[in-house]
C-alpha cells in the first residue's frame, strides 16, 4: 500500500539520544559552559530530552533555550501567507558559551543557516556545535553535524519523518516516505 | 501556515475573528523581539513602507516606525507640512507617485473618514491605516484587545465599558467591531451629545450614568475629551464633563478591584482620568504603547508576506 519504511523505533531514538549527549559531554569535557539550544519544534523536544539524560550522567542540569528561526528564514517572500511565528525562550546570556544547537533532521542545511544567524543576535558563543538525530543529506550550504543519531541515505524526493510522543502522542518513530504522503 | 491573505488592513470589518486571532496570537512571539539586546530580526528585510501622516501623531507613528524597523524594512516619513501636499497636490496623486518609486507598504493617517480605502483601491502597495477622520483605526483596536488578552487572558464574555466622545472617536469604532467580534460586551457611556444614533445596532448598550458601568465592568476604556471640538457646543462644559465622566479614585473605589483601566492616549490629565488613577496600579495604559509595537509588527509581516492584492 505504502512505501513507507521505519528507520528508528523508540528504543533506538533513546539510545540514539543517550549516546550523543556522552559524545556532546565527551568532546567538551564535561558540561562546563555549555549550554543547549533546541530548534522549534522537534529539535526543542529533542533537547530537552538530551538535557535530562545530561544530568543523569553528570547530575546537574545545563541550561536550555528554544530558539524559532522562522523570522530568519530565506525563503520568507517565496511562500505564500507567512508561517505561524512562536516565542523564542532564551533567558541565559549566550556570549562565552559553548552552544549545542539541536535539530530533529538535517537536510539543505538552511534552517541551521538561520539558527545560526538568530544565536549570534543573543550574544557571542564562544563555540556553536551541532546535534541532530537524523542527517539525510543533500546538504546546500557547507554546514555538517558534530553529533549525528544516524545518516540516512535519501532520495530528494522523500520526506524523513520523525514522529515525537510530545508532539504527535504518539509512539517514537522515524520513517522514510515519499514525498506528499501523509 | 497562517492561512493570511490580505494584502490591506483598513477597517476591523474586513477581519473574521479568526483573522484577529491569528494577529493577536501572532503579536504574543513578536513581543519578545524588542526585549532582546540586538532589536531586530531579518524578517522583511529588503521591503519598504512609507509613512503618509496628514495629521498630527507621535504614538503611532512612532509605533510603526519602531515595528517596521525591528523587522528590517526600510521606513521613511512624510510629513505634510513639508510635502507637495501644501502645494495643492492631491493626496491619491502623490501616492501614486510613491508607489512608482516601488515601496511595499503605505500607513496612511487621514483627517478624512475613507482615504485610505481609495489609496487601497488605487495602489498596488499594501495599505494600511493608521486612522481615517472619525471612521476607524484599527490597529489601536487590535493593541486594545492584544493588551486585555494579555492583562485578563481572555476576551469573551468579558463586560468592556468605552466612556467619553464616542461620537468622534475612531479608536472606539473599532473597538466596538472588534471586541464584539470577539465576544465581549460591549456598554458606550457618555454624555448623550457625544454617543451617535442607532449605534446600539452594532451590538453594543448604551447608558449615560458612569454608575451604570463602573460597578461591574472588566475593563474601563477611557477616551480622550477632544477639547478641539468645543467649539461646537456638545458640552455645556468641561467641567461638568468631568463631573459626570472623569473617573478619580473615589469613583474607581465603586469598582472591580482588579478592573483594567485603558486610554489610547494621549490623556488629558485630570478630565477623562485624574492623575492618580491614570498612572494607579490599574492603568495599563504604559503597556498599551508597548504592546503597539509588537501589534504593528505582527500586522506588516502578516500583510507583506501576502504577496498579490
Amino acid at each position: 500500500m505504502t512505501n513507507d519504511s521505519k528507520i528508528m523505533d523508540k528504543e533506538t531514538i533513546r539510545r540514539s539520544l543517550m549516546r550523543i549527549a556522552h559524545e556532546i559531554l565527551e568532546k567538551n569535557k564535561g558540561k562546563e559552559s555549555l549550554c543547549l539550544v533546541g530548534i522549534r519544534t522537534g529539535g526543542a523536544i529533542l533537547a530537552k530530552r538530551i538535557q535530562k539524560y545530561i544530568k543523569q550522567i553528570e547530575g546537574d542540569e545545563v541550561p536550555l533555550g528554544i530558539l524559532d528561526i522562522t523570522l530568519y528564514r530565506d525563503d520568507l517572500t517565496l511562500v505564500g501567507a507567512q508561517p505561524i511565528i512562536r516565542e523564542t525562550l532564551i533567558d541565559f546570556d549566550l556570549t562565552g558559551k559553548k552552544i549545542v544547537l539541536i535539530d530533529d533532521v538535517l537536510f539543505t542545511g538552511r534552517t541551521i543557516r538561520a539558527a545560526l544567524d538568530a544565536l549570534i543576535d543573543f550574544g557571542r558563543p564562544s563555540q556553536i556545535q551541532l546535534a541532530v538525530l537524523i542527517d539525510r543529506g543533500h546538504r546546500e550550504l557547507p554546514i555538517r553535524a558534530d553529533f549525528a543519531g544516524k545518516n540516512i541515505p535519501t532520495s530528494i524526493d522523500q520526506d524523513v519523518q520523525v514522529v515525537l510522543k510530545e508532539i504527535d502522542d504518539k509512539e517514537d518513530q522515524v520513517v522514510l516516505k515519499k514525498r506528499g504522503q501523509k | 501556515m497562517s492561512g493570511w491573505n490580505k494584502g490591506d488592513l483598513l477597517d476591523l470589518k474586513d477581519l473574521t475573528r479568526k483573522d484577529i486571532e491569528t494577529i493577536l496570537e501572532t503579536a504574543k512571539s513578536f513581543k519578545e523581539v524588542s526585549t532582546r539586546d540586538v532589536k531586530k530580526v531579518p524578517a522583511l528585510r529588503g521591503k519598504t513602507v512609507v509613512m503618509l501622516f496628514s495629521e498630527p501623531s507621535t504614538r503611532t507613528r512612532v509605533s510603526f516606525e519602531l515595528a517596521a524597523k525591528r523587522l528590517s524594512a526600510d521606513t521613511l516619513n512624510v510629513s505634510v507640512s513639508a510635502s507637495s501636499l501644501s502645494k495643492g497636490e492631491s493626496i491619491l496623486d502623490m501616492a501614486k507617485n510613491i508607489e512608482a518609486m516601488h515601496v511595499d507598504m503605505i500607513v496612511v493617517r487621514h483627517k478624512s473618514s475613507g482615504v485610505p480605502k481609495v489609496l487601497a483601491d488605487a495602489l498596488t502597495p499594501g495599505i494600511i491605516n493608521a486612522g481615517d477622520g472619525c471612521r476607524a483605526h484599527p490597529t489601536q483596536a487590535l493593541l486594545d484587545m492584544f493588551t486585555i488578552k494579555e492583562k485578563i487572558g481572555k476576551i469573551e464574555g468579558l463586560k468592556v465599558a468605552i466612556i467619553g466622545d464616542i461620537l468622534h472617536s475612531r479608536v472606539a469604532r473599532s473597538n466596538i467591531c472588534g471586541l464584539t467580534k470577539m465576544g465581549a460586551k460591549v456598554t458606550l457611556c457618555g454624555p448623550s451629545t457625544l454617543i451617535p444614533a442607532g449605534v446600539e445596532d452594532q451590538g453594543v448598550k448604551v447608558t449615560h450614568n458612569l454608575d451604570d458601568v463602573l460597578k461591574d465592568s472588566d475593563v474601563l476604556m477611557c477616551l480622550r475629551l477632544q477639547k478641539e471640538r468645543q467649539q461646537e457646543k456638545y458640552l455645556p462644559s468641561v467641567r461638568e464633563y468631568v463631573k459626570h465622566f472623569g473617573l478619580n479614585k473615589e469613583k474607581l473605589k465603586m469598582a472591580k478591584k482588579d478592573v483594567v483601566i485603558m486610554h489610547p492616549g494621549p490623556v488629558n490629565r485630570g478630565i477623562e482620568l485624574s492623575a492618580e488613577v491614570a498612572d494607579g496600579e490599574n492603568s495599563v495604559i504604559l503597556e498599551q504603547v508597548t504592546n503597539g509595537v509588537a501589534v504593528r509588527m505582527a500586522v506588516l509581516y502578516l500583510l507583506l508576506g501576502k504577496k498579490e492584492k
